[in-house]
């Protein structure tokens, strides 16, 4: 086991014990973190199922390497449609766009797209917003992906050719 | 709250006349994901549960709601920005944020630039794309998470 993983158990049985002892003792302070954290617990759990099980069901039916062998096919609007896609079924944040992002580069795909694909596995990844509907409601999801969706391709489009234009080149032999 | 569940039944049951094997799998990932999520998640519950005791409802309805609009977006922003969280804990939190009556548009900066901007990961970034590129594509992403923000305030009717 290692040593974080003792701190966490030593925190969370910590945390469990101090509200025991409130309640055994009428601790007022205790008590009301009690409560906060049982009627957030309770939420969290009256959600939380559904929003795992549509996950794995979006994971076994989507074949995220279908994604993969179609990017960069076809120029114009579509490399930027499976730029979206790709970002979509990204698994894991920003971080694990960048690496992907340049070695897509390196095989030759257009500065724009990858911009686009970035940005794209920032705000519109499936599980993610799976949870962003179950917690925030649609209506919250929605605006949000059809705000920001436009304008994620629209600056990467002005941005990427800027650069071009600009001749600037991405660091090599990384 | 009822379409989630009709939803998820609906999914559930497509899947499973077409494919039981494969949606066994699902739920297996499914449970896979919860358990694996767990630990994160109760340090969460735990950190709110305490952090939200400590700071009474009526100041963070105060700040993070109607009354400063501006002050609470641009807290939001700064605070999403500089903070790495998965989604699958920045979205519950949102939640329980959102019963203490902060409003949709803070929460929707704060998760806008939580996903966009990443002034822990610049680092990182850079050394892929350069310095120029990074700083461009993360002022341009505040930008856009500024905007979503607003258009969330005028499609919930918090602002006008």
């Amino acid at each position: 086991m290692k040593r974080n993983d003792i701190i966490k158990i030593i925190g969370i049985s910590g945390y469990l014990l101090f509200l025991v002892a409130s309640f055994v003792f009428g601790f007022n302070p205790g008590k009301e973190i009690g409560y906060n954290f049982i009627s957030f617990s309770v939420d969290m759990l009256k959600l939380l199922p559904c929003a795992f099980i549509l996950i794995g069901l979006f994971e076994v039916w989507v074949k995220r390497e279908t994604v993969e062998r179609h990017f960069g096919e076809g120029s114009g609007i579509r490399g930027y449609i499976w730029a979206l896609l790709l970002g979509g079924t990204t698994i894991g944040g920003l971080y694990v766009a960048f690496p992907v992002a340049y070695s897509l580069y390196g095989k030759g795909a257009k500065l724009s797209v990858i911009l686009t694909y970035m940005g794209a596995s920032g705000i519109c990844r499936v599980p993610m917003t799976i949870f962003e509907a179950s917690f925030m409601g649609i209506k919250f999801a929605m605006i949000r992906l059809m705000v920001s969706l436009p304008l994620v391709i629209l600056t990467s489009i002005a941005l990427g050719d800027y650069l071009v234009k600009r001749n600037y080149k991405i660091r090599e032999g990384k | 709250m009822y379409y989630l569940y009709i939803a998820t039944g609906l999914a559930l049951l497509i899947s499973l006349i077409i494919d039981r094997e494969k949606t066994l799998k699902a739920v297996k990932i499914a449970i896979k994901r919860f358990v694996n999520i767990l630990p994160a998640f109760l340090g969460m519950l735990i950190l709110v549960s305490i952090v939200l005791f400590l700071v009474p409802d009526k100041v963070i309805s105060n700040y993070l709601g109607k009354n400063n609009i501006g002050i609470g977006v641009l807290f939001a922003s700064f605070f999403g920005s500089i903070t790495l969280m998965p989604g699958f804990i920045a979205f519950p939190l949102c939640g329980i944020l959102l019963k203490k009556g902060v409003i949709y548009m803070v929460l929707s900066a704060f998760s806008t630039t939580l996903m966009m901007v990443g002034i822990l990961t610049y680092p990182i970034e850079k050394e892929y794309f350069g310095v120029k590129l990074t700083i461009i594509r993360n002022i341009i992403s505040l930008f856009i998470a500024l905007v979503v923000a607003l258009m969330t305030g005028i499609f919930f009717g918090e602002i006008f």
